[in-house]
């Protein structure tokens, strides 16, 4: 069973004026079948967390480890952290002109299972995909979200997602910018993945919208770069009432 | 140049669409120019003309100079560029029923396609010796292309090429241009009514040649013309594509890729002539960048004249910026006198391979060198398609290939 161990993670930025310590110090198991939500106020460190964890070379890791199933993610490159099972769905997905979506999702699949897929059963695959997903077929033919709107992109994300069957999944505020039908098409989407047990998810988002339709197994509230509380489902519905307040209050800002 | 003939009400109802510039690293100055003073014909220094003299020594501040480093022309600019050293090689390889003269400048196809429109393509006609001319005889459908392989050997030549596809023939031109040379050279292509003639002219010359030179399509009344211009190689390329109609219902389709690298200076300066009714143009061109001082100029320049109702015209010029220190200039540029045509507009942009879209493959498991070759074989692909020449085809995505490589390395 696949898990993903982060322990004392700490991770700063460039600034002005020399690096920021964003993350100081996160402790967190995900073990595959489980769902996390991560949840706090914008400035709390949760985005670094998400793209820290895919490699992103922007943030720079000061201490602490994380693995899967015990090899040391911080070790491997972008590529391979995605081959070994980590998957981040972003929050603004990258436009990528001159590649089709087709291509790409291609590409990819190859890279991450080790072999092209067989072309008959790919093109049945994908298309059934983007079915679920709502998505029109000729979306296979346009650049990789170029033009897409915000829903598009986020469909896209999870559309890979259900292709590329992570054993890790990072949803860095995936709900965001999204209207109710469209969170209900990713939310049903995710819960596909999350169905067949082979995946641990991450669902970092700031509101609690998105856990009407994704339960989560754990909750853990995020601010100043830590997790200041953890707990189950209930804590979703404490925060939806008293907001972040009493975590940010006292805390150093960002 | 026409008086503006249409009142306002039919120019609004020209379906003309205006360019998107963005960029980095890069110029895109559209223009959209509705019935008003022709720009493209002011704003050349001269008029055109067979005779150099009647054009003054460019100093690099003229319109049609302004991007063009003169001090690496190796003098054809300026009257010191003189013919001689190793000669270019040059195999024709054409089918049976294809014929080849030598012919003087007085033979009255020569020049037919019009006449020059800077000093260097002046120079290159007055100086020339022999001008090639290879004659398609009419309603004939070639089976095989007609290819024409120049290979540079050190020397500077000028030059004048003929290809004249007769009524209703079919033909496809390959053109080959390799190794190093210095080469001033106009190229005309004749198309009967009718004719079809498709033209792939690859410039994969050694870093050190420098190459210049008219390209001019004088297409027939329901003739069509394609072309697609390939530019890898030589220090300095200034190749400018022209096209006119000669009658109603031409078409032309013209395509083009560049790949710039370090210290390359590619250029492109195209111009489509409307000046018969019901004629339609494509322009598609494409170019990627990378290294220091990568300079990759695209001029696109079409004019609708009053007489050329129900033309239907599209261009195009997409530049993808691989690392820092190239450079894009891209200058679209639509004049329309006439308000009563199909459609007009342009597009141009640039843009860059950057971090975030590498981090983005790579997040998806994809390597970063291969990452690099989707992105920049899926910019090139539908122009590659558009050759139609498995061989060419081949041996431009290797090569494509082969400069990604270069600059991984």
């Amino acid at each position: 069973m696949a898990t993903l161990e982060i322990h004392d993670l700490h991770v700063s930025v460039e600034a002005e004026g020399g690096p920021r310590e964003i993350l100081r110090g996160v402790d967190l198991t995900v073990k595959q079948g489980e769902t996390h939500a991560i949840m706090g106020p914008n400035g709390s460190g949760k985005s670094t967390l998400a793209y820290s964890l895919a490699g992103h070379p922007k943030y720079t890791v000061t201490g602490g480890t994380v693995t899967l199933d015990g090899e040391d993610v911080l070790e491997m490159s972008v590529d391979e952290r995605a081959r070994a099972g980590v998957f981040l769905a972003m929050q603004y997905p990258v436009e990528v002109p001159g590649v089709s979506v087709s291509n790409f999702l291609r590409t990819s699949a190859t890279a991450v299972r080790g072999e092209a897929p067989k072309l008959r059963t790919w093109v049945k695959e994908v298309k059934e995909a983007m079915e679920r997903l709502s998505i029109d077929p000729s979306f296979a033919e346009r650049n990789v979200n170029e033009g897409f709107s915000g829903g598009e992109k986020k469909r896209h994300e999870i559309l890979q997602l259900e292709l590329l069957r992570p054993s890790i999944a990072i949803l860095d505020e995936t709900d965001s910018g999204l209207d109710v039908d469209a969170l209900r098409i990713v939310s049903e989407g995710v819960n596909r993945v999350r169905e067949t047990g082979e995946v641990g998810t991450l669902l970092i988002t700031h509101y609690t919208r998105i856990l009407r339709y994704i339960k989560p197994d754990h909750v853990h509230v995020f601010a100043n770069g830590r997790i200041a509380e953890s707990g189950g489902a209930e804590l979703a519905d404490k925060l939806e009432n008293e907001g972040y307040e009493a975590y940010v209050k006292g805390g150093a800002s960002e | 140049m026409a008086e503006p003939q249409n009142s306002p009400k039919d120019l609004r109802q020209a379906p003309v669409q205006g360019g998107l510039p963005s960029a980095l690293g890069s110029t895109t100055s559209g223009a959209i120019a509705v019935a008003a003073e022709s720009t493209t014909a002011t704003r050349m220094s001269a008029p055109p003309s067979f005779d150099v003299a009647d054009f003054p020594v460019p100093h690099g501040r003229e319109e049609e100079w302004r991007f063009t480093p003169l001090e690496r022309l190796k003098g054809l600019h300026d009257g010191s560029a003189a013919a001689g050293g190793a000669d270019l090689k040059i195999d024709i390889l054409a089918p049976d029923e294809v014929t080849h003269e030598l012919v003087d400048r007085s033979d009255p196809r020569v020049g037919k396609a019009g006449k020059s429109v800077d000093r260097v393509a002046a120079a290159a006609f007055s100086a020339f010796e022999k001008a090639s001319v290879i004659t398609v005889p009419k309603e004939a459908v070639l089976a095989d292309p007609i290819r024409i392989a120049v290979h540079g050997q050190g020397g500077t030549t000028f030059a004048h090429q003929v290809i004249e596809v007769g009524a209703f023939a079919e033909a496809v031109v390959v053109i080959d241009h390799t190794g190093d040379a210095v080469l001033a050279a106009n190229v005309e292509y004749h198309l009967g009514d009718g004719a079809k003639l498709t033209v792939v002219s690859v410039q994969d010359w050694d870093d050190t040649a420098v190459h210049a030179g008219q390209h001019t399509a004088l297409v027939g009344r329901d003739a069509t013309f394609k072309s697609v211009v390939v530019t890898f190689g030589g220090d300095l390329v200034r190749l400018n594509p022209r096209v006119q109609y000669q009658g109603p219902g031409g078409e032309a389709e013209l395509y083009g890729l560049y790949f710039t690298d370090n210290g390359q200076h590619q250029e492109h300066r195209l111009f489509v002539d409307h000046e018969a009714p019901n004629c339609r143009s494509n322009v598609a061109y494409k170019g990627a960048l990378q290294g220091q001082d990568a300079h990759a100029v695209w001029i696109g320049d079409v004019l609708i004249r009053a007489a050329a109702t129900g033309t239907d015209t599209y261009e195009l010029n997409r530049n993808l910026v691989l690392t820092d220190g190239a450079r894009v200039d891209s200058v679209p540029n639509l004049e329309i006198e006439t308000g009563e045509i199909v459609g007009a507009g342009h597009a141009s942009a640039t843009g860059r391979f950057e971090d975030e879209q590498l981090f983005y493959l790579m997040a998806r498991g994809i390597p970063a060198e291969e990452a690099r070759r989707l992105v920049v074989r899926g910019f090139f692909a539908e122009l590659v398609q558009q050759i139609g020449l498995p061989d060419v085809e081949e041996r431009l995505i290797a090569k494509i290939e082969a400069e990604l490589e270069a600059s991984v390395a």
